[in-house]
This record gives structure tokens, sequence and C-alpha cells, in this order.
């Protein structure tokens, strides 16, 4: 693999404003890693060669021009649940199979702008549902540190596409832990902003109280810069939140002196992978090394998270997921039987188990006579839950936790047992339905050479602070220069 | 609570979800089991807690009303699985 896309985005930059390199020799080594390794990868839905060497020519003519930028030049890859303008975006659905977007995501036309180049469209579970990518219509992605193995998810495909060299950065969405678990498993960073920070206009939804986009690296600072660039108010999307965006890379430093650390006793519970313990306990040391003041705390509401999410993400999937219709875009099937056939068998055909069994439990948690145990129960719980964080933060800068109870799985392990999936987010979810900012970043490999996520989770808003912990601990240690074999 | 046959079939129809006999009998054994594991929810005094459906504040946000975004008629056709002209074809909806 050529030695360019091993490059942090802040040593590409460097030479590419210097043109020791261009974006065009950048691009190209990028485009030519994806060809030689995506038959066994299979990150990529769609490899979007030509837009990619125009966008890069583009940048190069910024940078002839002596035009800056911090992702000027640079080629990343987006998960296919966001849109990019005349691009095919599939949600990795069956019902969106031929679906070329019609516009840009808020996001995508920020990173265009910004002059980053796109290089593809990135493979996760299908419409975002999903702990291990396996849910995608079209393939399953491979865990480039053991092909046997699952990326995570569902941004599975973003995550795995950064640890192997296919982009130098990505972006990835998070509902349950979407960004920061697929992180763990392939050791890159990843991080879920605050509800309210980053805009989702363009976003194909999932759960619309808890979906975010975040950016994925191999660094905590190239996550830092892609995030300076997302970040920020949209008129285009209402829950989009009006709190200025700092330069999250320039606040990024060494120490975590008198940091205020809180360890969560509920997120260390029987069943976990002892490694990932210890590994985790080993990372909260190094913080007390790095100046740190680490204290036990407790999130008494975390085991209600899984029932309490999967009941109001499934409610908000049935209502979003309606729009599915075979009308005005995507599958269309069973038309000749009437209305109601055809939406049903369009949906019967177009959509993959899992989703059509997130819609049942969503419409069943939903439906007349359940609501009041289920739904309006669950959104009463989560306020326990959103309490909780609120109590510790009184008290903690940060919080630090494992991502996931254990590195990657098995191929398959977990794919007839829905319920044992949906237990692989236990540690994710509850920030979500916090609303809270979460990074995951590598701390050890098990004795498979399988990495570890460390999460740190943050105050509404307080990204910089986040980031500023995790690129600390990362500096400090020697866990994020592994690559996966090639 | 355990789920029956007839509920999961209900509950498609709602849905606008046609499943196999397979899927309807696969459906109502899986979600019956993953609604018997939250029913800790229910055993959780949530008495006077206000439900949380955002955790962001939503200000209306006022705006003139004018057309910021251009009409691309043709681009938004263009995903269309059936059309005729500028219309987008259906099945006959009355009879």
């Amino acid at each position: 693999m050529s030695e360019l896309l091993r490059l942090s985005i802040s040593e590409a930059n460097d030479l590419l404003s210097r043109r020791k390199v261009s974006s065009v020799e950048l691009t190209t080594a990028a485009l030519q890693r994806i060809r030689n390794s995506d038959d066994r990868l299979r990150c990529f839905l769609t490899v979007t060669d030509d837009l990619a060497l125009a966008q890069a020519r583009r940048a190069d003519e910024r940078l002839a021009r002596g035009e800056t930028g911090s992702l000027l030049g640079i080629p990343l890859g987006i998960k296919d649940v966001i849109l990019t303008k005349g691009v095919r975006t599939t949600a990795a659905s069956r019902i969106l199979e031929n679906f070329i977007a019609p516009y840009d995501a808020t996001v995508s036309r920020r990173l265009f702008e910004a002059g980053a180049v796109c290089v593809g469209k990135l493979n996760c579970d299908e419409f975002a549902m999903g702990s291990s990518t396996e849910n995608s219509a079209y393939q399953v992605t491979r865990n480039p540190w053991d092909h046997d193995r699952v990326p995570g998810g569902s941004s599975g495909g973003s995550a795995a596409a950064v640890a192997t060299g296919q982009c130098i950065g990505s972006l990835g969405t998070d509902t349950g832990g979407s960004i920061r678990q697929p992180a763990a498993c392939c050791g890159v960073v990843g991080i879920k902003p605050t509800y309210g920070r980053v805009s989702r206009f363009g976003v194909i939804a999932y759960a619309s109280s808890l979906d975010q986009v975040g950016p994925m690296g191999r660094c905590v600072e190239d996550c830092a810069r892609i995030l300076s660039v997302i970040a920020g108010h949209d008129t285009n999307d209402s829950t989009s939140v009006e709190v200025s965006v700092p330069d999250y890379a320039e606040a990024l430093g060494p120490s975590c002196k008198g940091l205020r650390v809180g360890i969560p006793k509920e997120y260390f519970v029987e069943g976990m992978q002892p490694e990932v313990e210890k590994a985790v306990h080993a990372a909260v040391a190094q913080f007390e090394r790095l100046g740190a003041v680490v204290s036990e705390v407790s999130l008494p509401h975390t085991e209600y998270a899984v029932p309490t999410y999967y009941l109001i993400a499934t409610a908000e999937a049935s209502s979003n997921l309606a729009r599915y219709d075979g009308i005005k875009y995507g599958l269309r099937r069973g038309e000749s039987d009437g209305l109601l056939a055809m939406y049903r068998r369009t949906r019967a055909e177009g959509f993959g188990t899992e989703v059509k069994r997130r819609i049942m439990l969503g419409t069943y948690a939903l439906s007349a006579g359940y609501y009041d145990a289920y739904y309006l129960k669950a959104q009463k719980v989560r306020t326990l839950i959103r309490r909780d964080f609120e109590k510790v933060f009184a008290q903690q800068d940060v919080i630090v936790a494992p991502t996931a109870p254990t590195t990657a799985f098995r191929v398959g392990e977990k794919t007839s047992d829905p319920l044992q999936m949906y237990l692989s987010d236990i540690f994710t979810i509850s920030i979500n339905l916090a609303g809270l900012p979460g990074i995951s970043l590598p701390c050890g490999f098990d004795a498979m050479g399988l990495p570890i996520g460390l999460q740190i989770i943050g105050r509404p808003f307080e990204e910089a602070r986040v980031l500023q912990a995790a690129h600390a601990y990362e500096q400090s240690t020697e866990w994020h220069k592994r690559s996966p074999p090639d | 609570m355990s789920l029956d046959r007839n509920t999961v079939h209900h509950v498609a129809l709602l849905a606008r979800l046609e499943l196999s006999e397979q899927e309807e009998a696969q459906f109502t054994d899986q979600l019956g089991h993953i609604l018997e594991h939250f029913e800790e929810l229910a055993a959780l005094n949530t008495d006077g807690i206000e439900p949380t459906s955002t955790v962001v504040d939503l200000i209306p946000r006022y705006r003139d009303d004018v057309v910021t975004n251009p009409p691309a008629p043709e681009e938004l056709r263009a995903n269309a699985p059936a059309r005729d002209d500028n219309f987008f074809k259906v099945p006959k909806i009355i009879e």
C-alpha cells in the first residue's frame, strides 16, 4: 500500500500545501487501494472515481492559487445513508437500489466546499439498523484485522475503509453506537457529536430524536478537523442548534491536569470480555498519570437503556420508513393488484429482515392499547437516563467507559438472535438517549490481536473537551500507530 | 406479555408490510422474546416523570416566505418508478 494512505489529515495537508504531493496523486492512490483490496473487504457500495478525480483536480487548482484549508484535497468516504448529489445513495437497502440523490446533504456540501474529495459511498447496515454491517442488502464488510469477523455497525464500511487506508477519513452516523462501536471493532477513532451539533439535512432518517452524523479517522486530530467543517447550525435542520463551532484541532494538547474523570460502575458488567475490562482499567490509570482526577460514579438506570432505546428508535423508524411507498422514488412492486397491495409488496421486497423486524416492533409499540405501556413508558425512562448523566456531570468533566463489551465478533455469530445483537450496544445507546457527545478510540488489543475501544463521554456541546481528553490519552500511547495486516 | 400470531398479522397490515407465513411465525417468536425482555421497564416506577421526546429545545424559527431551493423537477422525477411526462404514475385508487 502507498505510504500516502497512512498519512494523517494534517500530514497530508502539510504535503499538499507545500506542493510535495497533489490531491490527484493522493486520490489516485486511494482509488487504487480500493480497487486492490475491496473485493476482500467489501467496504464500498459505490466507488466514485470520476467525481473524486474531478474534485481532486479542483482542489489542486485551489492549492495552486495558494488557498489553504484543513480538508482541501483530502480523500474521504461517506456512509451511504448521506446524500451526495448525482451519486447513487442506497442506505444499503434494495428499496433504494437505483436512487440517485437529487441534492447534497448539508454535511456533504460542507465537506465539498472545504475541498474534500469523495472517493465513494460506504457500506452499512440497511438504514443504519444493526451492529455488524451484516444487515446490508448488498454485502458483508469484513473486519480488516480478521476477515472472519464483523467490522461492527452500522457504520462498518466507514470504519473498515479508514482502518485499511482506502480513504484518510470518513463520515458515519450514530443512532445507538453506529460510529463508536465500529470504530472500536476496527481500531480507529470515531466521534458522535452532541444531538443538534451537526445538521441532518439530507441524511436518510432512522430515528430522528437520536440520529447524528460524525467523523471517523485514524487519530483524534483527524476527527477534530472533520468535525470543525461539518458542525454548526443549518437553517434546513430545525434540530441543529445555534452554538458556535470552535476550531476543535486548535484546542488539542497533551495534558489532562485536573480533568475530573468519572468511571461508571454499571459499565463493567458480568459477561464482558476480561481483556476489554483490563484494557479500560489500564487506560483509566493512564489518565491518572496524565493528571486527571478519577472517581467511581453511578448511572443507575443503565440496565434499562437497551429496552428504552429499542422501543423509541423502532417507533421513530416505523414512522420515518413509512415514506418508502413506491410512489415517487425507489422500488415499486405489485402495482397491478391495487394501491394497498402495491405498498405491502414493495415494502416486503424492498426491506430486509432486520428493517421489517424494527418496523414491526415500532408499529406495535405505537399501536392503540400499547402506546402507554411501551412508547410513553420508554420516553419516561429516557428522562431518568438523562438525569443520571446530569447528576454525574455536575461533579465530573468527562465519563470514561468501554465502548463495547467485547471485541469484534465472528460473521454470522449473532445473526440468528436479534436480542443478542441488540445487547452489543449496551455501552453506547444511553449516550444517544441523553444526546451527549461520545468518542471511541483504541486502548489496546486482545489476545487475538483485535482492537479494543475506549469511550469518552462529555457534557452537551463539549466536544472540544472530549477530543482534548482523547487526544492527550492517544498521544501518550502507541495503540493508534498499529495498522491491520495488509 | 407474549405476542400472538393474530396481533403480528394485524401489525403487519398497519405497517403496510406483506409478510410470508414463515416471516409471520418467526416475528411472532422473536418479537415476543424481545418484548418479554423489555418487560423490566414495567417494573420501574416512573410516576410523575415527564417523558423525553427530544433533548434539544425546539425553538420555532421564522423566516421570510420565499423559495430558497430552486425547483429541480427533472432531478426529482428522475427517481420515479413510473412516470408520464410531468406526472408520477400510480395505480388506480378510486373504483
